[in-house]
């Protein structure tokens, strides 16, 4: 259940994000993440743990938005892009080359805050 | 009520964790100690290759372990018999350590020895292949640990810490004879997930692999010290 940690970085992050609006001038509507497919979070778990944790605070009426990052490699003989997969080994389909450069899918990010001032 | 605002920042989602890591590193160099971060599932052998470890370790270099477990001191209790400073953190139902835990032991170790005169500290992760890959500690390299009794796949199946890893450590090899395991498609996998990651397989049993383990810890100490 690491969701839970990801949610108190996330909510400290956002108190420290707030602090610097005037927390108690602003509603925040919507938090934008974009998550990587290569990451060990399962949005949806993400998402009701944030629900739960901010029951009653002033992020109570905030919504998540998660946006999916693919997991893109790069493959290492050729320079081609392509999708890698666990059945496959995560090696590139052109030149069958294990997986050496990531070039998307580890973002854990908060990419915007949607908010409105009171 | 104003018209909505879109504010793009662009953060890390583990920025506060992350921020402590770095603080945890800078202390880290500021006692010119490297500090290793020791990630595998529950019951791979970590405690037990830290104990055979640290035994012959300690005579080169001054050690130190923080030890992560969920509820018990246990593991904490076993390392401390070897007389080197341990310091025990519990982490309750957190399945891992994050930068904070790591920077409150850095804090109880700091009272009980002055780092200043430590080579190396050992942190012991909670077991878990998931997530302790995620969270920085401040360590300067990542070494996981992996029993053959767990599976050829599991370097594709929890891909993220094999992938973070600078070193994975085969653990149990002397059970290899009895065991239908492929350690060759083992290998395979994990050159797949992180072909950068050097790979040694070790025994605590037969102590096999350890002149190659213990010879990879005091390369990165020397290097890390410039000596």
């Amino acid at each position: 259940m690491h969701e839970v940690d990801m949610t108190k970085c996330l909510i400290l992050s956002m108190e420290e994000w707030a602090e610097k609006k005037n927390k108690k001038k602003i509603v925040v509507e919507k938090i934008n993440l974009k998550i990587g497919e290569f990451t060990c979070v399962e949005p949806i778990s993400l998402i009701n743990t944030f629900n739960a944790a901010v029951l009653g605070s002033w992020l109570d009426s905030s919504q998540i938005t998660i946006e999916t990052i693919p997991f893109e490699g790069k493959c290492s003989k050729c320079n081609r892009l392509y999708f890698p997969k666990k059945e496959n080994g995560y090696k590139s389909p052109c030149c069958n080359f294990n997986l050496e450069e990531i070039i998307s899918g580890r973002e854990l990010k908060i990419a915007s805050i949607d908010f409105k001032e009171k | 009520m104003h018209l909505p605002i879109s504010d793009k920042i662009e953060l890390n989602i583990l920025h506060q964790n992350s921020h402590q890591a770095e603080k945890n590193k800078v202390k880290f160099n500021n006692y010119n100690l490297l500090c290793l971060n020791i990630m595998s599932s529950p019951g791979a052998g970590k405690t037990r290759l830290l104990e055979i470890t640290l035994e012959d370790l300690s005579k080169k270099f001054h050690s130190a372990v923080l030890e992560g477990d969920m509820t018990t001191n246990l593991d904490a209790a076993r390392l401390e018999k070897l007389n080197i400073p341990v310091v025990p953190i519990t982490t309750g139902r957190a399945c891992h350590l994050d930068a904070n835990m790591v920077s409150g032991g850095l804090k109880l170790l700091e009272k009980k020895i002055n780092p200043d005169s430590l080579d190396i500290l050992l942190v012991e992760n909670v077991g878990n292949l998931v997530c302790p890959a995620e969270f920085e500690i401040g360590e300067h390299f990542k070494v996981a640990l992996l029993s053959i009794t767990e599976g050829e796949d599991k370097p594709l199946k929890y891909p993220i810490m094999f992938r973070e890893a600078d070193l994975i450590l085969i653990t149990k090899v002397d059970l290899l004879p009895h065991l239908n395991f492929d350690i060759n498609e083992l290998k395979s996998n994990i050159a797949s997930t992180n072909p950068k990651a050097d790979v040694i397989e070790i025994s605590s049993i037969t102590k096999s692999g350890f002149d190659l383990w213990q010879d990879w810890i005091s390369k990165k100490i020397l290097k890390f010290k410039n000596i």
